[in-house]
């Protein structure tokens, strides 16, 4: 939530100047948690579809990751689930693979079940894991909000750091009609050794489902 | 006797052109334009979708909000993210069905992080959205509403 105030008339006014302030300062504090670019990452261990654990230390030997909050039915989510396939198959090999994690409450989003997410795992063929966040720890900390959004990481001596957050591409609706591919140029900026530029970007998605 | 059937028809067709919900178009730029309007009226700028079921959950209210108060100077406004090819197959039945007379527009420029930032700098991107302005305050809430957060909120900017 944001308050903003643009023109006081009065001094009666001022009740309501000191609450909207007191709330736009919360609201200022609630969109900054979770991380940033330059951040460093959190680790995780979560159940993959497969039934083994992943963590995020598992990746050590890699240059990076590309972290996906994700989930079964938001149309966002299904429209770019190709495209995510399609990174992992492009960039894995070059140290960068694919980790998704679905953080929807199950209560809330039946849909998002560990035995549908396995279902679509394997319909799907997802050649990365797929990892439920069951206590809804792991988006939280990471700051997620919707689905998809993209955490890039680096793999800088051992430690990952957020490099890029935000969505895919600039074109969720048609893959043909993408001019700005974000994850590809920030993955070469990285391998390159430069900063991703824009290191950060928005997109429509859906709400992560969670009990208030 | 002919030609007055042909007025009945007439006068049938037009009411059903104008009881119809209508979908327009629009862009970033008249987007702003209309997130950014400055005159006595109270606006209540919904972000929603057909697939979003958050939205669907709660775009009664704001059907019923502008139902009860238009006449006050408020004037709720639903933008849909629905994928504009989706609008004559889903948007324009789901708004028949759930019989909505507010405005609706439909968003057509994808490129979200050109524009979203323009509506509010808290926006993350996550539908629903919804923004309540007039030329005093302005409150952005990337939530789901209640009905009466709703109404609170718009009775409380309008104060």
């Amino acid at each position: 939530m944001s308050y903003s105030i643009m023109l006081h008339k009065s001094s009666n006014d001022m009740k309501k100047t000191i609450l909207t302030s007191v709330l736009a300062l919360m609201a200022f504090m609630l969109v900054n948690a979770g991380l940033k670019p330059g951040d460093n990452a959190v680790e995780f261990s979560l159940k993959n579809v497969d039934g083994t654990s992943v963590s995020l230390s598992d990746y050590a030997d890699q240059k990076g990751m590309i972290l996906v909050f994700t989930c079964n039915p938001c149309p966002f989510s299904k429209a770019y689930e190709q495209r995510i396939i399609s990174l992992h198959l492009s960039y894995a090999d070059q140290g960068f693979p694919v980790v998704a994690i679905n953080p929807n409450d199950v209560e809330i989003s039946p849909d998002d079940t560990m035995d549908k997410m396995k279902a679509r795992a394997e319909e799907q063929d997802y050649p990365f894991p797929y990892l439920k966040d069951e206590s809804q720890e792991v988006y939280k900390a990471y700051g997620a909000s919707k689905t998809p959004h993209i955490f890039l990481l680096q793999n800088k001596g051992g430690k990952f750091k957020v490099a890029y957050i935000g969505a895919i591409d600039d074109n969720a609706m048609d893959a043909a009609e993408v001019t700005n591919k974000y994850v590809e140029k920030a993955i070469a900026a990285l391998i390159s050794g430069s900063n991703p530029d824009p290191a950060t970007t928005k997109a429509i998605g859906c709400t992560i489902k969670t009990k208030s | 006797m002919r030609y007055s059937i042909v007025i009945i028809l007439f006068y049938i067709f037009n009411f059903a052109q104008s009881s119809a919900q209508s979908v327009k178009e629009i862009d970033s730029d008249a987007l702003k334009a209309l997130t950014y309007t400055m005159n006595d009226t109270t606006y209540v700028v919904n972000f929603w979708a057909t697939w979003c079921s958050p939205c669907v959950k709660e775009i009664g209210y704001f059907e019923e909000l502008h139902r009860q108060r238009e006449s006050e100077k408020v004037k709720v406004i639903l933008v849909s993210l629905d994928f504009p090819k989706q609008i004559d197959r889903r948007v324009i039945p789901f708004l028949k069905e759930k019989e909505i007379t507010a405005d609706v527009l439909l968003m057509t420029d994808l490129d979200y992080n050109s524009w979203i930032d323009r509506i509010d700098p808290s926006w993350s991107g996550a539908i629903p959205a919804t923004l309540i302005y007039n030329k005093e305050t302005r409150v952005f809430l990337e939530q789901e509403l209640t009905r009466d957060e709703l109404f609170n909120h718009v009775t409380q900017i309008k104060q």
